[in-house]
């Protein structure tokens, strides 16, 4: 169990996590949710004592990280794959880290083999690619068996096979009944995985709620609709109480009607009709909306039907 | 590389846990990583090629010149030449290992893997110190030792080699003497003296110096605790900067540069500054002719001590940033 109480950090001027509470409950998958930027990883590090909080606390297991009699037991965390030295082979890298925490040598051959890395045990990871090195982070979270485990950004910049071998690895830690802690700036992702989500921007706490919690939050589907004749459509479907606006150009977008009843009623009035889809609102639109307030780097013009679906 | 495969997270169970991690499984994991990276072989091979290589050449020059200039065998130091190379090339190649001990795992970013594994950073900074200074001492006193026995087996025969078992008498204040030719010139010192001599020269020595067997021992021993408070010095540096170019450039400074400079000032004022810097001790303590030793500093132990509150302090504000410091 990590909680985390009215944390508050900044560097220099800039406020990386401010008055953040949430706790992290065990057995599930939670997805930790935000932006670029957002403080997901500074909130990490200050949950492993890496950073210094100016204000608030962070336990785990009611212990502050740093006071854990072996901290590699209680929590294993990958928060860079690279952050290994590159002249180091993969099985020194992880001797070294298990000697630490007085686990025995043995171990190290064994997380080897659960991350398929013994064949290159005694490469130097300098020459490693970006799934091998996340496979060697991953194989030294596990060295101390640990109930709780972190992941920061743990698909960025892998391949497919790699993204699926991640997510498969997720579930089954937490089929075994250890807590999860993953965080992404993609909502996609944690369609996947994850119980649970908390989702912060700019340093706040944005949401803190179960998934399916998350997606009932968002606005619902919509029915998009493409005719040369909005406007008779539009009168008609309304007249049937349904809510509909023009989206672009030629596109209309209904709420509160299925995309059968859109196309029936269009049927009846002999509305030409090009295009007829639902939409359905996706997590990640969901996302957006949630934190659209809080994007820290927002591009400066919002790309023309990039609000599609997107509710409201 | 594997195929990926749904992973079977079942690893076999660990033993159970009792006490804390602390110092004893640090400083294994310090000298795992030590031993694991090519650099400390690279820095302690030239370690001790240069010292023991350069001892055997310098030696040797100086063996070889002496048959023609046997005035130079007045007061000659062959403890001190031997161990040259080492003390004097040896801070600056240490230096480098003592500084990527720490600062190699900022640039690669493996502290904050080591600190995530051993988040009580007390312990960690400990544990690197004492490896270190253990790695860094054994190697040193090896090769102070196999570079004071090259050096003096390539002075052997010249009565001027020291030696680590009985006390050495060596020829003092030469005289040189111009025989059998006009204008003879006499200088007193290392060599014939200026001007023309017709004839052929003479040396004659007056009295004689002594290598004692405590002060050879002290400079071998010396100059290897000398080059691990360099490490030390260096490790401190590197703590505090973080960044292993920047260290080794303070590092030389140190002991390189700001001497050099504090060499031009007048010298009532050097005098006084010299015996404070770390780097003076070198001076000393690989001196065995006592006639030789400045006068300006103090003996090799106590010299030896500035150096050692030198790395203290460094290693020392080191702690205290690497502690409060942000990872």
């Amino acid at each position: 169990m990590i909680e985390v109480r009215g944390l508050t950090k900044r560097y220099g001027d800039k406020i990386a996590v401010d008055d953040l509470t949430f706790g992290i409950e065990p057995g599930k998958v939670t997805g930790f949710l935000g932006p670029n930027g957002a403080g997901k990883t500074t909130t990490m590090r200050c949950i492993l004592g890496l950073d210094y909080p100016d204000k608030g606390a962070v336990t785990v297991d009611g212990k502050v990280y740093p006071d854990l009699a072996y901290p590699m037991r209680e929590v294993g965390a990958l928060l860079d794959a690279k952050a290994v030295h590159g002249g180091r082979s993969a099985y020194n890298h992880l001797l070294c880290l298990a000697q630490t925490n007085n686990l025995p040598r043995r171990r190290v051959g064994e997380v080897l083999e659960l991350v398929g890395l013994t064949e290159v045990a005694r490469k130097r990871s300098k020459g490693f690619s970006l799934g091998m090195s996340q496979r060697l982070g991953i194989a030294a979270t596990m060295l101390g068996d640990p109930r709780v485990l972190m992941f920061d950004e743990p698909v960025n910049g892998l391949d497919p096979e790699g993204i699926h071998w991640i997510r498969n690895l997720m579930k089954a830690l937490a089929a075994e009944g250890r807590t999860v802690f993953v965080s992404s700036h993609l909502m996609s992702e944690m369609e996947y995985t994850a119980d649970h989500l908390i989702v912060i921007g700019r340093g706040k706490l944005i949401a803190d709620c179960s998934m399916s919690e998350f997606i009932s939050r968002s606005s619902g589907a919509s029915v998009r609709v493409r005719t040369p004749m909005a406007d008779e459509l539009i009168k008609a479907v309304t007249a049937r109480g349904a809510v509909a606006a023009t989206a672009d150009e030629d596109a209309i977008e209904v709420r509160g009607m299925t995309a059968a009843e859109v196309g029936d009623i269009a049927f009846e009035q002999a509305i030409r009709l090009h295009e007829l889809a639902t939409v359905r609102a996706s997590l990640e639109e969901a996302f957006m909306e949630l934190t659209a307030s809080s994007v820290e780097y927002r591009a400066e013009e919002q790309v023309p039907g990039a609000t599609i679906g997107s509710g409201v | 590389m594997a195929t990926a495969t749904t992973p079977n997270v079942r690893l076999a169970s660990l033993p159970p846990a009792t006490g804390r991690a602390g110092l004893g499984g640090a400083i294994a994991s310090e000298f795992t990583k030590l031993r694991s990276v090519r650099s400390t072989y690279w820095t302690l091979g030239s370690l001790f090629i240069v010292s023991v290589g350069l001892s055997v050449a310098i030696c040797a020059g100086t063996a070889a010149n002496m048959v023609n200039n046997p005035g130079n065998k007045a007061g000659f130091d062959a403890t001190q030449h031997s161990l040259l190379a080492f003390f004097f090339l040896g801070e600056l190649i240490i230096s480098v290992i003592g500084a990527m001990v720490i600062t190699s795992e900022y640039s690669t970013g493996m502290i904050r893997t080591a600190l995530t594994a051993q988040p009580r950073r007390g312990v960690v900074y400990a544990a690197k110190a004492i490896t270190l200074t253990t790695v860094t001492l054994v190697i040193s006193v090896i090769t102070s030792f196999i570079a004071f026995f090259a050096g003096q087996e390539m002075l052997s025969g010249k009565g001027v080699a020291a030696s680590l078992f009985h006390t050495v008498k060596i020829p003092a204040n030469a005289m040189v003497n111009c025989v059998g030719g006009s204008g003879g010139q006499i200088a007193d010192g290392k060599g014939p003296g200026p001007g023309p001599c017709g004839g052929h020269l003479t040396v004659t020595f007056s009295g004689t110096d002594m290598i004692t067997v405590s002060n050879v021992l002290t400079a071998i021993i010396g100059c290897a605790v000398f080059v691990t408070l360099v490490a030390l010095i260096a490790f401190g540096v590197g703590a505090i900067i973080r960044h292993t170019a920047g260290a080794i450039t303070t590092v030389i400074a140190l002991v390189f540069v700001i001497p050099i400079v504090e060499n031009a000032l007048p010298s009532n004022w050097h005098n006084d500054i010299m015996r404070f810097l770390p780097d003076a001790a070198n001076q000393v303590v690989s001196v065995t002719v006592a006639a030789n030793g400045p006068t300006n500093l103090w003996s090799a132990w106590p010299q030896l001590g500035v150096t050692a509150i030198w790395a203290a302090v460094l290693v020392g504000i080191g702690a205290y940033l690497f502690r409060k410091r942000d990872a």
